[in-house]
């Protein structure tokens, strides 16, 4: 439903062992219940531990909460948040709602861009940023806003975009 | 319990973080700790203080002052001024709102907080600074006095609407659900706020989550429902935070759980959250959510009502709902239906943003007009320009002129003039705005969040937005129009929820309303507010004194001339990113 196209695809740069995919999705589930109805906050757990859901993660939640494979894939696709791709080890999230697009996000944008040479939804060869775009935060009296991880940073200008990526490892 | 002097409200919403709310924090630990004043003056985390735009906030208690705009360096003065010596520090005051007992908001104010009575006075994590204020004296009163027949009446009576945008009485909503057959029932909290700039319900669920929680057991009582649901969106990671706490102080305090209040009442909630999709605000598509399925709207009837979560009856309201609920027991139907219109009762809480001088959160009674909002309230126009629009209702909303400014908001007002009430973006925009510009903005945004499930909305929107970005880059063709005003009748009439019947809203509105700006961008190749890149073209004025700055500044090498004579840009080149108009002191620069 959002611009990026969600795959499901093997990667040769990450890999997550299939004993510690086991471990997550068996964490995940003790902590959100084994039934369907807990199906989203099980893939949001896992997708917050692992930075993304990978394959075997289908499989093994597949297994143990007796759903098929194709119908955890159909919710993972919908939400915005889940990702089926790997991501850097940083996201950063930009604000594309009106509020922020009246007061120059456009400009921050384009500084991002120009920063870390991404389009939306990629992730860099070193693996260090994921770029998105995200929609309302809520935000609105201090926009441009954009998010690093779980960092907010609002009244953001174009000069101050390196400034704040710099704080990244 | 230890006993302070003053107590101090930090405002930690996700706005002032983003300006070191954190940092001001500890600074201002460091140096009560460094004058010797820690015992004394106590400080508190808050959210929603009320001049959202000024950050960071606090707010001092008995004193009542509210300061604003303050950094590190400033906290030493601060504590020195006010704690120390007992002065107010006038610097650090929002201009606007003067120093009073416990109201935030100015005398001059047409406001009236109800649902926003709380925030920034309460600290969200204790619930004993709720139940100071009144908090859950309704929900005793309920239990101990009133049958369910008499709580439905009571909302019926005070005339609550659907705050969430469609309108619909709240307690005729309870009512068929009381009347369904089938159990168990579910009480169900819409907080996925979704609209882009409507930020309302998190600074409730942020600051006064007790209120929203209270408003659900009533209503599970009047129902007869023993689960509910708060589906918050995962954009809110504060909101989830300050909801579980305060649902884990209830259940302590047995205000939920097994016999509440010793009545034989019993009545537990949880909080699920979003994973990021807007069609989720959808009442069907959020019960779907929350069974652990895509987010799909399925069509109504049947209505929640009837055959909701799990096929099983269900209330769905939204947080401001539900937070006017407490209010209206505890003070009862006829204080609340004198507020507001005849058909259109209380207040209503909006979110201000766009070209005016004082954005952020309001609440005002219903039937007030939009002058006194945009003129007295958000303090008029930024610049001193004109208003053009006011978009209001969110995306699905619609854009009204000038000369709607005299009508009263309310839900009857708005529907007539192609808009609706929606869940309180208002959005002001001043005379530099393309309206056909702000329709395709829109028009991008429900494209990209229409969920796909029906053909309509799905495609229809699309060719609406191909049409639109035709006509902005100069492409527009006559009988534009008039495919346009078919689609939206069409996706009106067929779509399966509100997402896709409402989608058509900014384009008839402004179609409605700015029928010009279009037939000049389709007809004249011209955008009159010279917004839209392919309608306009920069040039330079004879007061160009040859100083070569527009020339280097070119990102694309557009501009030529020598140094002291005038320069020339090749219209051809240049991609019109306005950066020549920005970096030139001599404001050669112009649009045409």
């Amino acid at each position: 439903m959002n611009g990026e196209v969600q795959t499901v695809q093997q990667t040769t740069s990450v890999t997550v062992s299939e004993s510690r995919v086991r471990e997550v999705v068996g964490a995940a589930v003790a902590k959100c219940g084994a039934t369907r109805e807990d199906l989203v906050p099980i893939l949001t757990e896992i997708n917050h531990v692992l930075g993304y859901i990978p394959p075997e993660a289908f499989n093994e939640v597949s297994r143990v909460l007796h759903t098929p494979i194709g119908q955890l894939f159909s919710v993972a696709s919908f939400y915005q948040m889940l990702s089926t791709k790997p991501r850097g080890r940083h996201v950063i999230q930009f604000c594309e709602s009106a509020p922020c697009h009246v007061v120059g996000g456009g400009a921050v944008w384009k500084a991002l861009q120009d920063a870390v040479h991404l389009v939306p939804g990629e992730t860099s060869p070193d693996g260090k940023w994921t770029l998105r775009t995200t929609s309302c935060l809520g935000v609105c009296a201090v926009g441009p806003v954009i998010t690093v991880d779980e960092d907010i940073y609002g009244n953001i200008t174009p000069k101050q975009v390196n400034e704040i990526l710099e704080r990244y490892e | 319990m230890k006993y302070y002097r003053t107590h101090v409200l930090v405002c930690v919403d996700p706005e002032c973080l983003g300006k070191g709310a954190h940092d001001i924090e500890d600074a201002l630990q460091d140096e009560l700790v460094a004058q010797g004043l820690i015992d004394e003056v106590q400080v508190l985390e808050t959210s929603r203080i009320g001049g959202c735009s000024h950050g960071p906030e606090m707010m001092v208690y008995p004193d009542g002052v509210h300061y604003v705009g303050m950094t590190v360096d400033d906290i030493p003065f601060l504590v020195e001024e006010h704690f120390l010596k007992g002065r107010i520090a006038k610097k650090f005051l929002l201009p606007r709102v003067e120093v009073k007992d416990e109201e935030l908001s100015a005398p001059t104010s047409k406001e009236v907080r109800v649902v926003l009575r709380n925030c920034g006075k309460v600290d969200p994590e204790n619930i004993e600074d709720y139940i100071a204020e009144d908090g859950y004296q309704a929900l005793g009163k309920v239990l101990g006095s009133m049958t369910s027949d008499q709580v439905i009446e009571e909302v019926l009576a005070s005339g609550l609407r659907g705050r969430g945008g469609a309108g619909f009485p709240a307690g005729k909503k309870w009512q068929f659900c009381r009347a369904s057959k089938g159990t168990p029932k579910f009480v169900i909290c819409n907080a996925d706020e979704g609209d882009p700039g409507a930020f309302m319900n998190r600074r409730v669920l942020e600051g006064d989550p007790h209120a929203v929680i209270e408003g659900m057991i009533i209503a599970a009582y009047a129902i007869g429902s023993s689960r509910g649901y708060i589906y918050c969106r995962a954009e809110y990671p504060l909101a989830v935070r300050t909801l579980n706490i305060a649902i884990k102080q209830a259940r302590a305090l047995g205000l939920l759980g097994e016999d509440i209040l010793g009545s034989g009442f019993s009545f537990d909630l949880e909080v699920r959250i979003g994973a990021g999709a807007f069609v989720c605000g959808e009442e069907t598509a959020l019960m779907g959510s929350i069974e652990g399925k895509r987010g799909e709207p399925r069509p109504r009837p049947p209505f929640p009502a009837v055959s909701g979560l799990w096929a099983k009856p269900s209330n769905v309201n939204n947080v401001e709902t539900y937070a006017n609920v407490p209010q209206i027991i505890l003070n009862g139907a006829k204080w609340y239906a004198s507020m507001g219109t005849e058909k259109s009762k209380g207040t209503k809480t909006f979110a201000l943003a766009g070209d005016v001088n004082h954005t952020g959160l309001i609440e005002v009674p219903l039937g007030i007009n939009m002058r006194e909002v945009v003129y007295d309230i958000a303090q008029g126009i930024k610049d001193g320009k004109k208003l053009k629009a006011v978009q209001i209702g969110g995306p699905m909303g619609g854009c009204l002129p000038e000369e709607y400014l005299d009508r009263p908001i309310d839900y009857e007002s708005l529907a007539a003039a192609g808009t609706i009430m929606g869940s309180g973006g208002l959005v002001v925009m001043d005379e530099d705005t393309c309206m056909v510009d702000i329709a395709r903005f829109f028009m991008e945004f429900i494209q990209d969040e229409s969920c796909g499930k029906c053909t309509p909305c799905r495609v229809g929107t699309r060719r609406m937005l191909e049409i639109l970005q035709r006509i902005c880059k100069g492409e527009g063709k006559n009988g534009d129009i008039e495919t346009l005003e078919m689609l939206c009748k069409q996706i009106r009439a067929t779509s399966l929820c509100g997402l896709g019947q409402g989608a058509p809203n900014p384009v008839e509105s402004t179609l409605k309303h700015f029928r010009k700006e279009y037939e000049a961008h389709i007809f004249e190749k011209r955008c009159p507010a010279k917004v839209c890149k392919g309608l306009i073209r920069y040039d330079i004025t004879d007061t160009c004194t040859g100083c070569t700055v527009c020339l280097r500044n070119c990102p694309v090498g557009a501009i030529t001339g020598d140094r002291r004579k005038l320069h020339v840009i090749d219209t051809d080149t240049c991609i019109r990113c306005g950066i020549c108009m920005q970096v030139c002191n001599f404001n050669a620069i112009e649009i045409n």
